[in-house]
């Protein structure tokens, strides 16, 4: 088909790609991060002439993790294309990583033509069965006409209520076939209304617990950052003055500067957020799931003479891990403005006291070394030397914790981590995308020598675009979470963790063009990173750390938030 | 508990897919699942039998309620309805023992539908216990072949006291 056929068409029609890319210039699309294929040639073609930027990955794992980091860093859907079959499942970590973590994500993939779905054609998946499970909801498109309300849908669904990825699997057919296009103003969906706002009653009950309250406490979840509540959260805990413990989600949600900061609770949680959770007497759980990192899912062990408050946009959620006694379905912004009208005062003075003498009794602390270089000694450096307003993404694992603990986020969305599933491969990718969505904007990719080799093949995105990302690869030579455990639970059997056979990091970042260092003291790491700073593209530096350090303080799996196990550890 | 759970739903593909997945994925139990058409077009009824506590019930139900396609979710066990299954089942039969099995199936209100020439089909609609009792009652004259539909079921229109619906 020539460029003419498809802009000039008689009968004013247009195909299913040009329609698709129509209805995402409608929605105000900046990015698509993806990979062509066969099932999305005809889409990649109305790309040709469009406007809207396509960043094209290597892997369809990085475009997805890119298209995430996107979302958490503007708090808009991302957008990812694959083609069917390979390109397809390629997605699939990457929209249980969003989904888990309540990510707003368009997916769009191809498929083969509808005659040949279900015949096991080349490349065919049944992507919307694989995913089913993975997704807020999803969409195979068997008409052209239907496209604009699907995709109208779609960004309606992964964007409100507890947002998620939303899957869109369209046939090739479909993508050829032609319609008029006209895209709908407003979306109504039966099945799906949200409460946002909280039962008034509710907010009562909530006030009258807070008033009553000498042991209140403040558990603040990703549900914070992703309803962006974080002016209210201040608010609230500061008048009714109530401490703040952030889950690894809910991090940056409150300042990690502020006084009535706890830290973060739970597995690797700090030990004045733990003694809080285990004393408390009134619970307010703010956009928090109660994960067992948080519980350690011995519910008879956490919060046992507390009254427990939920608030949360998702009902599901409310009394699927504890037994809630004053129960808010709302989106918690709204939740919060409204109960900080005629707010009480919590009778914290002592308790208060009481937690502030913990923090200082028990700070996070690990024995500095002259001769190896200390991974929270790289993240303090990372942090002191940006402050609290770079985005920092991770993987998963030590250095995910040790962000968490020694890098203090001052603003939402700064802090970009697969929490929920876990991913290791996630944090650089996704640090493109928050990159793209802020040019001017430190943004470090803190990882693991594991996980960057996960989707290192991303280096090239980031070397042709000159994305000025800084990956800080904190590397002890092995898988250190995995290692801790063995170390710990299964008497230093270290079974298959050494990473030995990795390649020079330095000379693979400068394979791609991307300007690569390496640093084994602290000298030579604060050189390193200033030499980063300064360099206006993208950066890897090798961290040489010192592969036997361990997370602490650690609560076992199993074990109750009062057996913390502190280490030996001293400043 | 046993609980009979009647879903509202779009009429679309996989719908019975992904209420069934949801189940099978968070690890609640199916005992018997029937679908068909409801009172309005472009929506069909799903009811599933299931056992639980109340807490799980209610897991059950706002989990239901997260699929975009789900209008409206009841426990049709915790108030008064009617619910039925539908049975067919072949037993042997022989000339001089038919006449017996006509005898028994009777007081059931069951009908036979077809008739071989070592068998009979027989049909008979009711609710779980009933239709129990049938096939045990028949089965010294040996099952052929059974198969059941899974309840089907509806609330009563009088409700004499009536119970607040789990999430409507």
């Amino acid at each position: 088909m020539t460029t003419d056929q498809k802009h000039t068409s008689a009968d004013g029609e247009l195909t299913g790609s040009e329609i698709l890319l129509r209805c995402l210039i409608e929605e105000k699309v900046e990015f698509i991060f993806g990979y062509p294929g066969g099932a999305v040639l005809p889409i990649y073609d109305s790309l040709y002439y469009g406007s809207i930027k396509h960043i094209l990955y290597r892997h369809e794992q990085g475009a997805i993790h890119a298209a995430d980091g996107y979302a958490r860093a503007t708090g808009k859907p991302g957008v990812v294309i694959a083609t069917s079959g390979p390109g397809a499942t390629n997605l699939v970590t990457g929209i249980a990583t969003a989904q888990m973590d309540s990510i707003p994500l368009v997916c769009i993939t191809g498929n083969v033509p509808q005659n040949l779905i279900g015949t096991d054609a080349f490349q065919e998946a049944d992507i919307t069965g694989i995913t089913m499970p993975i997704t807020k909801h999803s969409y195979l498109v068997q008409d052209v006409r239907d496209l604009p309300r699907v995709v109208k849908e779609a960004f309606h669904i992964a964007s409100t209520g507890r947002p998620g990825p939303v899957l869109i699997d369209i046939p090739k057919d479909v993508s050829n076939a032609k319609a008029p296009f006209s895209y709908p103003e407003t979306v109504f969906i039966r099945g799906y209304q949200p409460t946002t706002n909280p039962h008034p009653l509710q907010i009562e009950k909530l006030h009258q617990a807070i008033a009553e309250s000498k042991r209140p406490l403040i558990l603040a979840g990703g549900g914070v950052v992703t309803s962006g509540a974080d002016q209210e959260l201040i608010a609230f805990a500061e008048r009714a003055k109530i401490p703040v413990t952030t889950t690894l989600m809910g991090i940056g949600g409150f300042p990690g500067t502020h006084p009535l900061w706890l830290g973060m609770p739970g597995m690797h949680g700090t030990v004045a957020a733990n003694r809080a959770l285990l004393e408390c007497d009134l619970l307010i759980g703010i956009g928090a799931r109660f994960d067992d990192r948080v519980t350690m899912g011995r519910i008879d062990k956490f919060a046992t003479s507390a009254k427990i408050v939920h608030i949360d946009i998702d009902p599901a959620e409310i009394g699927k891990n504890v037994d809630t006694y004053i129960p808010i379905v709302g989106d918690v912004k709204r939740v919060l403005e409204v109960a900080l009208q005629d707010l009480p005062v919590s009778q914290s003075e002592a308790w208060l006291q009481n937690l502030k003498d913990l923090k200082q009794q028990y700070p996070l602390t690990f024995k500095q070394s002259d001769n190896t270089l200390k991974p929270q000694w790289v993240i303090q450096h990372l942090y002191e030397t940006t402050g609290g307003d770079a985005i920092v993404t991770t993987d998963v694992g030590q250095h995910q914790m040790w962000v968490a603990q020694y890098f203090h986020f001052s603003r939402p969305r700064s802090f970009i981590s697969s929490g929920g599933l876990g991913t290791m491969g996630f944090g650089f990718p996704a640090a493109i995308g928050a990159q793209l969505a802020y040019p001017d904007r430190t943004v470090i990719s803190v990882t693991g020598d594991g996980g960057f080799q996960m989707t290192a093949q991303e280096l090239a995105v980031v070397a042709l675009a000159n994305i000025p990302v800084k990956v800080a690869i904190i590397n002890n030579q092995c898988l250190g979470m995995v290692r801790q455990w063995q170390e710990v639970f299964y008497q230093r059997r270290y079974s298959e963790v050494d990473l030995s056979g990795s390649p020079d990091f330095v000379k693979l970042a400068e394979a791609y063009g991307v300007k690569g260092m390496r640093a084994c003291t602290q000298e030579e790491a604060r050189q390193a990173w200033r030499e980063a700073l300064d360099h206006p593209g993208p950066v890897v530096i090798d961290f040489q750390v010192d592969p036997e350090e361990n997370v602490y303080p650690m609560v076992a799996p199993g074990a109750g938030l009062d057996e913390m196990m502190l280490g030996d550890e001293k400043p | 508990m046993r609980h009979i759970i009647s879903i509202l739903v779009n009429n679309q593909p996989r719908v019975l897919a992904r209420v069934a997945s949801l189940f099978g994925r968070r690890n609640f139990n199916i005992e018997s699942i029937s679908v068909g058409e409801s009172e309005e077009p472009g929506l069909s009824r799903i009811v599933i039998v299931t056992h639980g506590d109340a807490r799980t019930m209610e897991q059950v139900s706002k989990h239901l309620h997260k699929l975009i396609d789900v209008i409206k979710v009841q426990d049709l066990s915790i108030q008064q309805s009617v619910a039925r299954e539908l049975l067919l089942v072949k037993v042997g039969a022989t000339a001089s023992n038919r006449a017996e099995i006509q005898g028994i199936i009777e007081p059931f209100r069951a009908s036979v539908v077809d008739v071989g020439i070592n068998s009979l089909m027989i049909q008979a609609t009711g609710d779980r216990e009933k239709l129990d009792a049938l096939i045990e009652l028949l089965r010294p004259y040996g099952i052929k072949e059974l198969a059941r539909t899974g309840i089907t079921a509806l609330p009563r229109s009088m409700q004499i006291q009536p119970k607040a619906h789990m999430h409507a």
